[in-house]
């Protein structure tokens, strides 16, 4: 115990420390990541085998635009894609989830779509897996940072109505933007999926990091998303929730429409027998 | 005691009102006042029943409402904003939708009654625009009707914006620039509008004002003297048997017309009440309060100022300079000149028209819209122009929903704005012309009876029927458009009216404005009969006598279009 000390506060003790640390490092990290730079995604996002089983189905499903390699490609006649180094885990399980990819039809903007047969919750997670490893990026929040009962509404709210609705409109309903791509409406989308568009920013998205908005804002971002939109609507039928589009169509089309009717139902009369 | 005599519980009190009053004269001969009987006379009532309602119903919410921009932190029961600063105003609105019993409904029953009172003016004045109802003696009552219908559009405004949501923020924000982009002026009425610089503290209560209390009085004194109007002016009536310029012909006010027009009342508040029962309307809490900060996608004003933000979102980014002051054309452009040309134009069509036509006679009975082809193609092509800019203010949705570009839609909205117009006054005026050659038909050939006869050279035939007693009399109704003279006498000089460069066009356009119809006769006269339908012309002229009413039967000019 004594020597221990002793030996503790030798001046050459720190540097032995730091030099057993720094090859324990070595050795667990030569053993972890026996195909090299993968080892960081595999600790990441699941375990290594995700990573060669991510990498078929990438070179089945997605290399033909994304590169064999996911270093990108681009032709003139479509079928080109981005580099996916570096965008991370979120981003796929975001695209590939809500069937945005693999891109069927490319146009000015990746729909949500069905999944293909081949999509599930494992072919997601080695995909991932896979990319993360190509370059690190978001990975997948965990179940707990996107639970909309641990977020407070109202200052979600406060934040979604400064920094969401100028495209996705007040309550998510989406909208319109330039050259045919368009805000989709937040509706369908999962808690998860909403916290991985904040932090990859797909498509026309820009991208809110935890700096911009940080992790508990997020979730109370989407508690307040949740709430609203399996809110029933107080008045009534919510006539899709667009504003006044709608209400205008309604007054015309069933309010003036139902008054008219009525107008010729009162003056109707049956032609009359003339008797003189 | 007999039927006939009053009891004497009425008589008694009745008798010291009248005493007192006097009115029993003025009702005894304006109880039987007649009404003519056309479901399209009714529109009108539309808007006066909602500004019935309007006025209890928003009576209900002052109660409740505090037009105040303080700032106060809700506590109220809706859960997603509570904790959050906001203005009284918007507070108070909540409070109106889910803390007081049945406001939510009154809210919505308001709201509801409010965009059915503009939609049922513009229908009314639709109505009266294409009978020509607005024709002497009723043009002022027209431009009354135009002066309602203006100051609707801005109770409109002042009403919507006052929950101080974000979405009616938006709409302030719109009227901060429009009030803006007035030279020289502008900058002055933003400052006295919003008390200093945008948003301030005082626009709401200021708005409150004017919604409660200024427009409403105005309102309530054009519509009384709008309705006193019709009342001494009488009636219009559409053209049938028995129906002159000099009676009207319809059911008497009471009991008939008042058990009518009572009973449209019920049918309006009860369209309003399903409305407001089973349709939400102006969602204020999904909106959130309002923070010049922040803007939705989707953000339209109520349908009524959509022309507005169309022509708006259609303009072209125009700024000029002009004697150092900058001119923001793209602003001032579509907020003055869209409402010019349509408010504008509505108040001096009776003027243009009778300058046109030189037409300075009475009219009580109204026209068929076929009947004044370019009077009903003026109304589309209005219509048309109108209609473009209103669904243009909604191009972010159209965008949205139907996956088309948004620069498209604007493209496409900047041709059609004018392409529209001309499409369907064109269209317009081929339909006019095709229906005023279905009437001629029937009144030549009659009506189709259904009975195929077999004539002895084995020829089959249909028989045609003339037509019934009263479709003949409205279809007779029909009256030449007059025109100016302007031929030049004999010595080749033009009469005074068609002088110099105005009175030469004068001349062209009441040409052009009564031309067709001198083509298109409605006379008995017809020439010539093909054998195969002699029975049918037999029968034909069996309704000679009435088609032949009032009009030249022998006339050379006349040409038939019958075959």
């Amino acid at each position: 115990m004594n020597s221990i000390t002793a030996r503790r506060r030798h001046p050459l003790a720190r540097y032995a420390v730091l030099i057993l640390a720094l090859s324990l490092l070595g050795v667990v990290y030569a053993l972890a990541a026996p195909v090299g730079d993968r080892a960081d995604a595999a600790i990441a996002s699941g375990k290594a085998d995700d990573v060669a089983a991510g990498k078929d189905l990438f070179a089945a499903h997605c290399a033909s635009c994304h590169g064999l390699n996911g270093e990108g490609s681009y032709s003139s006649g479509g079928g080109s894609g981005p580099s996916l180094v570096g965008v991370g885990a979120a981003a796929v399980d975001f695209q590939v989830s809500s069937g945005r990819m693999p891109y069927a039809d490319p146009g000015p903007q990746a729909p949500r779509k069905r999944l293909p047969e081949w999509v599930n919750q494992d072919s997601i997670r080695q995909l991932a897996a896979y990319v993360q490893s190509l370059g690190g990026g978001p990975t997948k929040p965990s179940l707990e940072s996107v639970d909309p009962s641990k977020g407070d509404p109202a200052k979600g709210g406060e934040l979604f109505r400064a920094n969401c609705i100028q495209c996705h409109n007040f309550v998510g309903s989406g909208g319109g933007l330039t050259y045919g791509k368009y805000a989709p409406p937040l509706n369908p989308a999962t808690p998860t999926q909403i916290y991985e568009a904040m932090i990859t920013g797909p498509q026309a998205m820009p991208v809110f990091n935890d700096t911009t908005i940080t992790p508990d804002e997020k979730r109370d971002m989407i508690a307040y998303i949740v709430s609203v939109r399996q809110q029933t609507d107080p008045g009534g039928s919510g006539l899709g929730r667009i504003g006044p589009v709608t209400e205008g169509l309604v007054a015309w089309i069933v309010g003036i429409s139902l008054l008219a009717l009525a107008a010729i139902w009162i003056t109707a009369k049956k032609r009359q027998v003339n008797h003189d | 005691m007999s039927l006939d005599s009053t009891p004497k519980a009425i008589a008694g009190p009745a008798n010291f009102v009248d005493e007192r009053i006097g009115a029993g004269n003025f009702l005894k001969r304006n109880l039987r006042k007649v009404f003519p009987d056309h479901w399209s006379f009714l529109l009108g009532e539309i808007a006066l029943y909602s500004f019935v309602i309007l006025l209890l119903t928003g009576t209900f919410l002052t109660f409740f409402f505090k037009p105040s921009m303080g700032e106060v932190v809700y506590n109220g029961s809706y859960e997603p904003l509570v904790g959050v600063r906001m203005s009284e105003a918007y507070a108070s609105s909540l409070n109106i939708s889910f803390d007081i019993r049945g406001g939510l409904l009154i809210r919505q029953i308001h709201h509801w009654a409010a965009l059915l009172f503009v939609a049922g003016m513009m229908v009314h004045m639709l109505r009266v625009f294409f009978t020509g109802a607005y024709r002497k003696p009723r043009e002022l009552n027209w431009i009354i009707g135009v002066l309602l219908l203006t100051l609707a559009l801005l109770e409109g405004l002042t009403g919507y914006s006052l929950p101080d949501d974000l979405l009616s923020g938006a709409g302030l924000r719109i009227t901060e620039g429009v009030a803006m982009s007035i030279p020289l002026v502008g900058t002055y009425i933003t400052f006295f509008l919003f008390g200093g610089e945008y948003p301030g503290h005082d626009v709401i209560s200021r708005f409150y004002s004017i919604h409660i209390l200024l427009i409403p009085g105005i309102l309530l004194a054009l519509i009384s003297a709008h309705l006193i109007l019709m009342w001494v002016q009488k009636h219009t009536q559409m053209p049938g048997k028995g129906r002159t310029e000099q009676n009207v012909v319809g059911a008497p006010f009471y009991p008939s017309f008042m058990a009518k027009s009572g009973a449209y009342f019920l049918f309006t508040f009860g369209v309003l009440a399903l409305l407001g029962t089973f349709a939400q309307i102006n969602p204020i809490w999904l909106f959130g309060p309002y923070t010049p900060a922040d803007i939705s996608a989707g953000s339209q004003p109520d349908f009524y100022m959509g022309f507005l933000e169309g022509a708006l979102r259609l303009m072209p980014a125009w700024e000029i300079n002009f004697l150092g002051h900058t001119l923001a054309l793209s602003v001032l452009i579509p907020a003055l000149v869209p409402m010019g040309i349509i408010m504008t134009g509505l108040a001096l069509y009776p003027f243009a028209e009778q300058w046109i036509t030189g037409d300075r006679s009475e009219h009580h009975v109204a026209d068929r819209p076929r009947n004044n082809p370019h009077r009903t193609s003026i109304g589309l092509a209005a219509i048309a122009f109108y209609g473009i800019l209103w669904l243009l203010g909604a191009n972010d949705w159209i965008s949205a929903k139907f996956h088309i570009s948004l620069y498209t839609t604007t493209v496409v909205g900047r041709w059609a704005i004018f392409i529209g117009p001309a499409i369907a006054y064109f269209v317009t005026y081929r339909i006019c012309i095709g229906l005023q050659r279905g009437d001629q038909e029937v009144l030549h050939h009659g009506v189709e009876s259904g009975v195929i006869k077999r004539l002895p050279n084995g020829e089959y035939i249909e028989v045609h029927v003339p037509p019934a007693e009263d479709i003949a009399a409205h279809v007779l109704g029909k009256k030449r458009i007059p025109a100016i003279e302007a031929a030049p006498d004999g010595e080749g000089i033009p009469p005074k009216g068609a002088r110099g460069p105005l009175g030469r066009l004068r001349a062209r356009l009441s040409q052009t404005y009564s031309a067709d119809t001198d083509a298109i006769s409605l006379d008995g006269h017809h020439d010539g009969a093909d054998g195969h339908h002699a029975d049918g012309h037999h029968a034909v002229n069996g309704a000679a006598p009435h088609a032949g009413v009032g009009a030249g039967a022998d006339k050379e000019s006349t040409r038939s279009i019958g075959h």
